[in-house]
């Protein structure tokens, strides 16, 4: 198991994290005094930039958060337990450092409460607006038991317990909501957006192609917490999520190809532009080249082959992210965008703050401990009433009516 | 009810005397430099195109884009035509720059507290019962202001009197939805750098089309959902139960026969 060697993140990332934490924190203060024209290369004509890319990012990796809740506590996968804590803490240190992004890439910060009084229901960016702040709060719920077990106050925990099933089920339908709509946003300038990107399909792309992310997110992070010698999550079951990935990527292929056909951008897609440049990129690192990767048993039961597989979903979703912020919105070659260094250390230096959140909390909080057989007493019974049934024989599979 | 107010600009008229932005420029309190781009300083401008003047500002259209965007409600429609904005309840997002299909809005960079600016249609003037500044100052008649519907037809008859001086089309008439600003061209809009391509209907009705679908993604999917819980839950529950009767755990319930 530990014969593969995987990059570690090793003593050497805390200097490294502390300095971009510094100087995003410098590059803040200087946005904040300056103002957006003179420490960003947004403009009139390109008055969304990296941040807003980052933010589809951040979202859509904190996909993790509602697939695995789902799966878990709502279609009762109980075997990806294990995986519950790890991922709502992704989703959940996600979204604040995106609402963080946010009120940093807003004209007005002060006003940043203004959709939650004032509303316009005919406006993609404030239903966004009310989900991120919804669904935030909602996974503050899901990870409040985290906290309150590490200082053994159990009476709250009964409490959110009692009322968990509606609200998860709500977080759900909003991260369904939201993910989408971060590709409703363009549906209003078919006029500006390439047509490599802009299709009435956008909101469906967008949610199909977070389930892939989310999920590989999943499987990375299990994959570097299994590290430590002993297996986070079995292999078998890593190997399934394997599976949903690659389904996850045909479909989104399948959808995208077949819509970008019917709508005649065949031309866009076989002449080579800058363009097609950055689509073929795209769809190649984050579909096609992992998708044919995953299809084998070899390459999902395989620590090294399914690592670099989900790297390649997530840095194709990225590149397909920022495409759709970016690159098709540019006009290459008169008018092209590329951030300032301000803005570049803005958003390493509140990656810094996520991947410095995350080891924090995943070192002093019980967030990998549910892997461990009896850390989490009020989980138990629930684990071992439901784990059972997984092992019996396949005769006890069809339930008979009592 | 408030007749709807428009401008008709008929760039067959115009000489490019600049007087309506100057004209504008003083009603809004603006440096008198003369601009040939629309700018934070400039809500309108003349732009040259061979040997014709194009006035460019605020389309003011009848379902405008910037307003369906606006998260906060900032930016509004007002009966009479203007579209006014509020900087109280801007937020800075900057989505009516990203979707305005005229590139219309202007944003204060430089600014820590910024806003957005452009042609505000003269909505105290019109309130007056006055013509807006820019129409006021038109030497030339290039600039007409007026209500929607007479103005329409006035063009309607400019076109049929002389069909050999204009392109058979009003700009502005039906373009994303019909907006306040209706043009009159001797040559085809596209070689004037009009976007002919926005067509008929609004913009907004493209996101409605999206967003008109989440209550049913909240109420199918809720039910969905709980349904799948509680099938899968009760599932869970059976077979534990007979797995439980399998060990001999629990005393077999009298119901299981």
């Amino acid at each position: 198991m530990r014969t593969l060697r995987l990059p570690r993140i090793t003593a050497g990332w805390r200097p490294i994290a502390t300095i971009l934490i510094l100087a995003g924190a410098l590059a803040a203060v200087a946005r904040f005094t300056l103002g957006l024209g003179a420490t960003t290369n947004l403009s009139d004509e390109f008055p969304w930039g990296l941040w807003i890319g980052f933010d589809f990012l951040g979202i859509g990796l904190a996909a993790s958060g509602f697939t695995i809740v789902a799966a878990v506590h709502l279609f009762h996968a109980k075997e990806y337990e294990p995986i519950v804590r790890p991922a709502i803490l992704t989703a959940f240190i996600g979204y604040l450092l995106v609402v963080l992004v946010l009120i940093i890439d807003l004209g007005r910060p002060d006003h940043f409460w203004h959709p939650l009084v004032m509303w316009n229901p005919h406006s993609v960016m404030c239903e966004i607006s009310w989900c991120l702040m919804l669904y935030t709060t909602v996974l503050s719920l899901e990870f409040a038991p985290i906290i309150l077990e590490k200082f053994n106050i159990h009476s709250p925990i009964k409490w959110i317990h009692a009322i968990s099933l509606p609200f998860m089920i709500f977080g759900v339908l909003l991260s369904t909501l939201h993910q989408s709509s971060f590709g409703s946003l363009y549906l209003i300038v078919p006029n500006r957006l390439h047509a490599l990107w802009y299709t009435p399909m956008l909101p469906v792309l967008f949610f199909i192609s977070c389930i892939a992310s989310g999920l590989s997110m999943v499987v990375l992070e299990s994959l570097i917490f299994s590290r430590k010698g002993r297996p986070f999550l079995p292999t078998r079951l890593r190997a399934n999520l394997a599976k949903i990935i690659a389904l996850a990527l045909a479909v989104y292929f399948v959808v995208r190809i077949q819509d970008l056909l019917s709508r005649g951008a065949f031309r866009e897609m076989t002449t080579l532009t800058y363009y097609s440049v950055a689509f073929y990129a795209e769809i190649l690192i984050g579909f096609v080249i992992p998708f044919s990767m995953l299809v084998f048993e070899k390459v999902r039961t395989s620590h090294s082959g399914l690592y670099s597989a989900s790297l390649m979903v997530v840095l194709g979703f990225a590149i397909n992210r920022m495409n759709t912020a970016i690159t098709g919105l540019e006009r290459y070659p008169s008018q092209v965008y590329f951030p300032s260094m301000i803005e570049i250390f803005i958003m390493l230096g509140i990656t810094a703050i996520g991947f410095s959140a995350f080891s924090f909390i995943a070192e002093y909080l019980p967030v990998f401990t549910t892997a461990e057989a009896g850390q989490a007493p009020h989980q138990n019974e629930a684990l071992s009433r439901v784990q059972e049934p997984l092992l019996l024989p396949p005769e006890c599979e069809n339930p008979r009516p009592s | 009810m408030v007749k709807k107010k428009a401008m008709l600009i008929d760039i067959s008229l115009c000489v490019g005397c600049n007087a309506c932005q100057t004209g504008c420029k003083e009603e809004n309190g603006l440096p008198p430099n003369e601009e040939k781009y629309l700018s934070l300083t400039a809500y309108t401008a003349l732009s040259k195109h061979n040997d014709l003047y194009v006035r460019r500002m605020c389309q003011h259209c009848d379902v405008p884009t910037c307003v369906s965007v606006c998260p906060v409600g900032a930016l509004t429609k007002s009966e009479a035509g203007p579209v006014s904005y509020d900087g109280e309840k801007c937020i800075g997002c900057r989505y009516c720059l990203q979707a305005c299909p005229f590139h219309v809005p202007k944003y204060e960079w430089s600014s820590t507290k910024p806003s957005i600016r452009k042609c505000k249609f003269c909505p105290s003037r019109i309130a007056k019962g006055l013509q807006t500044a820019c129409a006021d100052a038109c030497p030339t008649g290039a600039t007409k202001f007026g209500d929607r519907d007479e103005l329409l037809l006035e063009a309607a008859r400019r076109i049929q009197a002389e069909p050999g001086k204009y392109v058979s089309r009003i700009y502005g008439e039906q373009d994303v939805g019909g907006t306040s600003m209706l043009y009159l061209s001797p040559v085809p809009f596209e070689q004037l750098g009009f976007d002919s391509r926005l067509g008929k209907i609004p913009m907004p009705m493209l996101t409605m089309s999206a967003l008109s679908k989440v209550p049913n993604v909240l109420s199918v999917g809720g039910v969905l959902l709980a349904g799948i819980w509680w099938i899968t839950n009760r599932r869970t529950e059976v077979q534990a139960y007979e797995s439980s009767l399998k060990k001999g755990d629990v005393p077999p319930h009298e119901d299981d026969a």
